[in-house]
């Protein structure tokens, strides 16, 4: 192979710039402008301008008459409104992160283990396992949160469930912890995989060698185990913390509109009924910018991971 | 003792998994329409499905999507990977960062994102723009699994065949090819995979006649009782499950039989 194969990325590179760096510059665009209305003499009205000038002229001149078309136009003009504006939404980007991240502990706390055990148990069975805990990821996770909303609604099986023991009717679904239950049971797995492939490597001499040097289970969990799976910790905690905080699939399906999501937010702006893709492209850059930072902090903890990012 | 704690966990893991899908399985055979009442067996859900032309036709669009998707990324993303590879390390660098941007990214990001360059470009969501959406979440993954492959080979080899008289052509096609074919596959059915399994990017960038499956089942579960959903559910179940218990048993008996050739 020579130098001339770099020929080869060139339609790749038309295409990177097209698809990955233009519609980003295209939000960071939309997020730092904003459409006004200004009247004839170019001064910028508000709605409630609008509504009574709108209101004076009919009384005017009847409620049949066309309004002229140079009384109001609309204008493109640049302007930081949007992005300061993203404050007032605050509450939501911090409850969001808040779920996420006890999700994301969650399924630490449960995946963990998980990792573990297969990790020490013979090979031919680790792949079944493995393959065990993928499986319900091959299927599309919208019916799979659907799923969900059948066995939490006010009626639904759980309450039944429980209703055979006297206890409830319990409000499960459209509450806080319904979108996190949906949570840690879509992404699950993808604290299990990170942190499986990372404890199979752990030897068994290691911890061995530990127990016949006087350790306990919690030393060696502390001093051993612990320390040498720290690499999966961090890639599975972003596997998981990055779809979960941006979801807004499994807030709408199981949080029942009153527990909006940032994500939430910003299908609103697109394709919802507060149709502003100034404000969601403000919304998304805010959100875009949080969990690149958080990448980068994340990656720098764990220098394994920065040389396959960057390299 | 600590062998049963860690069964039971991984009893209580695996319930709390596949408990879901059961039930949903169960219930596309209840004869009621109810998703919590056992009324009686039923088809019936399984021939509605079938005659549901929406489901159908997006079925089809799923399909046409990811065929032309994966094929599409899996050649730009092969040469792009050759070509990146052959890099000054500069300017590699700076062409991995955006390629990983994507992957990095939120989805719902990368689909507004999407959204605002088809509807800059003037261009009506339509299947064209959901097929150029899905390409360009693909081809990240086929070049970040065709590169580790470049980078385990032997690049002496490509001299050593121009040496013996192959030509540039020849050396792609008889010495890298074979070579990275394995990277090659993974990233054609990754990109397979994530084209038929995706939602939030195909929610943002398709048009009104070019619904893949996931956007079908997103507006049918927005109408709330649809058992036609269990059905579609079961299906879906039955049949990843199959192809993955065929890949695993063909692989297991590939290793099986290079064990026993190297036993011998």
């Amino acid at each position: 192979m020579n130098k001339n194969s770099r020929f080869l990325a060139s339609p790749y590179l038309v295409w990177m710039a097209i698809f990955i760096i233009v519609p980003l510059i295209l939000i960071a665009v939309f997020a730092c402008t904003t459409v006004i209305t200004v009247d004839a003499d170019g001064n910028r009205l508000s709605e409630e301008q609008i509504e009574s000038m709108t209101a004076e002229y009919y009384e005017e001149y009847g409620e049949d008459a066309e309004i002229p078309e140079d009384m109001f136009t609309e204008k493109t003009i640049f302007s930081w409104e949007n992005l300061l504006s993203v404050s007032t939404y605050m509450p939501t980007l911090i409850s969001s992160i808040w779920l996420a991240f006890i999700a994301t502990l969650i399924c630490l706390l449960l995946g963990y283990p998980v990792a573990y055990i297969i990790s020490r148990i013979n090979v031919s069975k680790q792949k079944m396992m493995i393959f065990l805990m993928i499986l319900p990821m091959w299927i599309n996770f919208l019916l799979r949160t659907y799923a969900w909303m059948t066995i939490l609604e006010n009626n639904g099986l759980l309450n039944k469930f429980l209703g055979l023991f006297g206890l409830g009717p319990f409000q499960f679904i459209n509450t806080k912890g319904a979108v996190v239950l949906g949570m840690v049971y879509n992404y699950l797995p993808f604290m299990i995989l990170p942190l499986y492939s990372v404890m199979t490597k752990i030897d068994n001499r290691t911890i061995e060698a530990a127990r016949d040097l006087g350790a306990g289970s919690v030393n060696i969990f502390r001093r051993v185990v612990f320390p040498l799976s720290t690499s999966g910790i961090v890639s599975g905690f972003s596997m998981v913390f990055v779809p979960a905080v941006s979801t807004f699939i499994i807030s709408k399906m199981l949080g029942g509109g009153t527990n909006m999501l940032i994500g939430d937010l910003i299908d609103l702006q697109f394709l919802g009924a507060s149709y502003n893709p100034h404000l969601g492209s403000a919304i998304s850059l805010v959100l875009m910018v949080f969990i690149l930072v958080c990448m980068s902090i994340t990656n720098s903890l764990d220098d394994e991971e920065m040389e396959g990012v960057i390299v | 003792m600590k062998k049963h704690v860690s069964r039971i966990y991984m009893a209580i893991i695996f319930f709390f998994l596949y408990s879901p899908i059961a039930i949903m399985a169960l219930f596309s055979f209840n004869a009621a329409k109810s998703r919590t009442v056992w009324t009686g067996f039923t088809l019936d859900w399984y021939s509605k499905l079938f005659h549901n032309e929406t489901i159908i036709n997006s079925l089809g669009v799923t399909i046409i999507v990811a065929v032309i998707a994966s094929v599409i990324s899996t050649v730009l993303g092969t040469a792009a990977a050759i070509g990146i590879f052959n890099m000054k390390k500069k300017t590699r660098g700076i062409v991995m960062y955006f390629t990983y941007l994507p992957l990095l990214n939120p989805e719902i990001v990368t689909g507004v994102s999407l959204m605002l360059l088809f509807v800059f470009a003037g261009m009506q969501m339509s299947f064209v723009t959901l097929t150029l959406a899905h390409i360009s979440f693909c081809v990240p993954y086929v070049i970040l699994n065709v590169l580790p492959k470049l980078r385990q080979m032997d690049m002496s080899l490509c001299e050593a065949a121009q040496d013996l008289g192959c030509s540039q052509r020849g050396v792609f096609t008889k010495v890298i090819l074979p070579e990275i074919m394995p990277g090659v596959l993974t990233g054609f059915l990754m990109s397979i995979t994530y084209s038929i399994d995706d939602f939030v990017i195909s929610y943002f960038t398709h048009g009104a006649n070019s619904q893949n499956l996931s956007v079908t089942i997103y507006s049918m579960t927005r109408k709330k009782v649809s058992p036609e959903i269990n059905a579609l559910s079961t299906i879906i179940f039955l049949v990843v499950l199959t192809i993955l218990l065929v890949m695993n048993i063909s692989d297991s008996r590939k290793q099986k039989k290079l064990r026993e050739g190297a036993a011998a």
